[in-house]
């Protein structure tokens, strides 16, 4: 396990609710969380259970109505929306259930992506996606479109693409939850490599236990509350 | 850096079949659109370059033709000695005085009678008029009664071709050759000597007197000398204003319809660019939510669907500018309002058509992409994610 150091998550009295009508239905009360640097935190839960919208607040792309969520020395809960966006882009790696790939785009251009809004020249980004491709063992797919991979590889790309800008977070909602077994081992070995290897933090939401044994903490939600395992 | 164009285009590339025929439908306006700007032009080509802007045309005053004016025998023997009338190489004043009349023929296919200009031309005519050559044949013979058909009323119109004979001014007239004038308003007219017109015709006056400047700045200081002369009843104008003139009001009528069918189909072609690009993003739900998560800012979003809806306006543009491009081989001819009689032009497609249907088409994608580029861009990220 990597060296847990000071947090790199601060979450203090979070809440968020969702309003349906006049109808106001709380998904998150009173969150109180932090997460080391380094750390690979599992979030579970039953469905409804407001993991995947901490997963979210934590990832800056909903809003909270309530407490605060500070990120290293980022506090991003009082951030703009533009703002929000710019760190979204240097800080935080996305990797999705269903890969959310660029069909359009290949392999290299879909990994590019995220650099696209740094002031790197296009041989640095190449550099880059180049690097991070070789970390997911498809550089030699690098011209090939989502199509033409499976869904453990175009995982390995998502995730790729996570990391091409360096983020300090990564924020995964059901990375295994669309592909086979021996599929799903592959990206969770990777993901502990991330942590391991390049001290990444990683948040992930999941159902799957044998997911959540890769994580050094399992955090469960249970109607918006949280508790330790 | 933005979302890169290649996303744009290779979206429009992956649903081809819907660009296509989004694209076609723009095409459609947009080639009504170039068809009627190069109507518009070929007919003002046509008639501008019938004249020369060194040539000076005198009509009687108030007359908008050639066919409506007649110049007195004595106006004209005051306006043939004027300083600034060019001599040319033969010592003689570069200087004709025509007579123009409408005369009535039938067409080769269908046998539609239309009015056919005649032109009673002297020695200085062909001088001032180097765009007219002899094709075929010969040119009449001074005091004969012999005519030559421009190209265009040679083939069109019975009687007219070499070797035959036309009937009018109650005298049979051979038609002893066939002149090419380029694309002018010459090639709709019969050519034959003046003087056996006026008899055949019982006309005293000739229509018009036609010279060519010795300077041709000359022009204003001329005008203003014979219009303000109080024995002449006389207006000049050069050769290419009087034309343009004559060109005005049929173009401005083509334009007009031209406007009016175009706004009338772009309504049409721009909702269904909408409909498209509504599709496109809807389509596209999850890899906006995607891209905005990964920091795009939402301006990127509403750039990355313009451009797709101004790539699609663009195809429709480059697919309608090279159907009307395709127009140029027809020539048509209808009834020049100023004169009342036939005119042969052909579409005429210049650069600037081009530029400004692509301009339209663009136009089009933009109006049409506008409103779902803005509704992509306005998403709310977690819920486009949810989309999956």
């Amino acid at each position: 396990m990597a060296e847990v150091s000071e947090p790199i998550v601060r979450i203090r009295n979070l809440s968020k609710a969702y309003r349906r009508g006049t109808q106001v239905i709380p998904v998150l009360t009173g969150i109180n969380f932090d997460i080391a640097r380094g750390e690979f935190v599992a979030l579970m839960g039953p469905s409804g259970s407001g993991k995947s919208t901490l997963l979210n607040l934590i990832a800056g792309i909903d809003s909270a109505d309530q407490g605060s969520i500070q990120i290293g020395d980022v506090e991003i809960t009082r951030l703009g929306e533009s703002e929000l966006a710019r760190w979204r882009a240097g800080s935080v790696g996305f990797i999705f259930q269903f890969y959310n790939l660029i069909p359009v785009l290949t392999a290299y251009e879909n990994v590019e992506l995220p650099l696209l809004l740094t002031h790197l020249s296009r041989r640095e980004r190449h550099e880059h996606v180049e690097a991070v491709l070789n970390v997911v063992g498809l550089a030699d797919r690098m011209d090939h479109y989502p199509s033409q991979l499976s869904g453990g590889q175009q995982q390995r790309v998502a995730i790729a693409r996570a990391i091409v800008t360096d983020p300090e977070i990564l924020v995964a909602d059901e990375p295994t939850g669309d592909l086979d077994r021996v599929s799903a081992e592959e990206i969770l070995l990777l993901m502990d490599r991330l942590v391991h290897e390049f001290g990444k933090t990683v948040i992930m939401v999941t159902h799957d236990p044998r997911a959540a044994e890769k994580a050094h903490l399992i955090r469960h939600l249970e109607k918006g509350e949280l508790s330790v395992t | 850096m933005g979302i890169p164009y290649s996303y744009s285009f290779r979206n429009l590339w992956t649903r081809r079949l819907t660009t296509v025929l989004t694209a076609s439908g723009m095409a459609l306006v947009v080639f009504v659109f170039a068809a009627t700007l190069m109507l518009t032009e070929g007919l003002q080509k046509t008639l501008v370059q019938t004249g020369s802007s060194d040539n000076v045309v005198l009509l009687r005053k108030s007359s908008n033709s050639e066919v409506q004016s007649a110049v007195e025998r004595d106006q004209a023997s005051l306006l043939e000695s004027q300083p600034e009338i060019a001599v040319g190489a033969d010592g003689e004043p570069l200087l004709a005085k025509e007579l123009v009349v409408l005369i009535n023929l039938k067409k080769r296919v269908g046998d539609k009678p239309s009015n056919v200009i005649i032109r009673g031309i002297d020695a200085a005519s062909l001088k001032l008029r180097p765009a007219v050559r002899l094709k075929e044949g010969r040119m009449p013979r001074p005091g004969s009664a012999e005519v030559v058909a421009g190209e265009s009323v040679s083939r069109r119109f019975k009687g007219c071709g070499l070797g035959e004979t036309l009937r009018f001014g109650m005298r049979d007239w051979r038609v002893v050759g066939v002149f090419d004038a380029g694309s002018t308003g010459f090639s709709s007219e019969i050519w034959g000597d003046r003087d056996q017109m006026m008899q055949a015709f019982r006309r005293p006056v000739y229509s018009s007197i036609i010279f060519r400047l010795r300077d041709t700045t000359a022009f204003d200081a001329y005008k203003a000398r014979v219009e303000g002369d109080p024995r002449l009843t006389v207006e000049a104008k050069r050769e290419t204003q009087y034309y343009l003139d004559q060109s005005e009001a049929m173009a401005k009528f083509l334009r007009i319809l031209g406007l009016v069918l175009t706004v009338i189909f772009s309504i049409g072609a721009v909702i269904g660019a909408t409909i498209t690009m509504y599709a496109a993003v809807a389509n596209r739900v999850t890899e906006i939510g995607t891209l905005r998560a990964l920091g795009f800012p939402r301006k990127s979003i509403l750039a990355a669907f313009i451009i797709e809806a101004l790539l699609l306006g663009l195809c429709g543009g480059i697919l309608g500018v090279c159907a009307a491009s395709f127009m140029q081989l027809i020539t048509i001819s209808t009834m020049n309002w100023a004169s009342f009689s036939e005119l042969a032009f052909s579409f005429t497609l210049n650069f600037s058509i081009i530029w400004k249907s692509l301009l339209f088409s663009v136009v089009m994608g933009f109006v049409g992409g506008a409103l779902p580029a803005l509704r992509a861009s306005r998403m709310n990220i977690v819920e486009a994610l949810r989309a999956t």
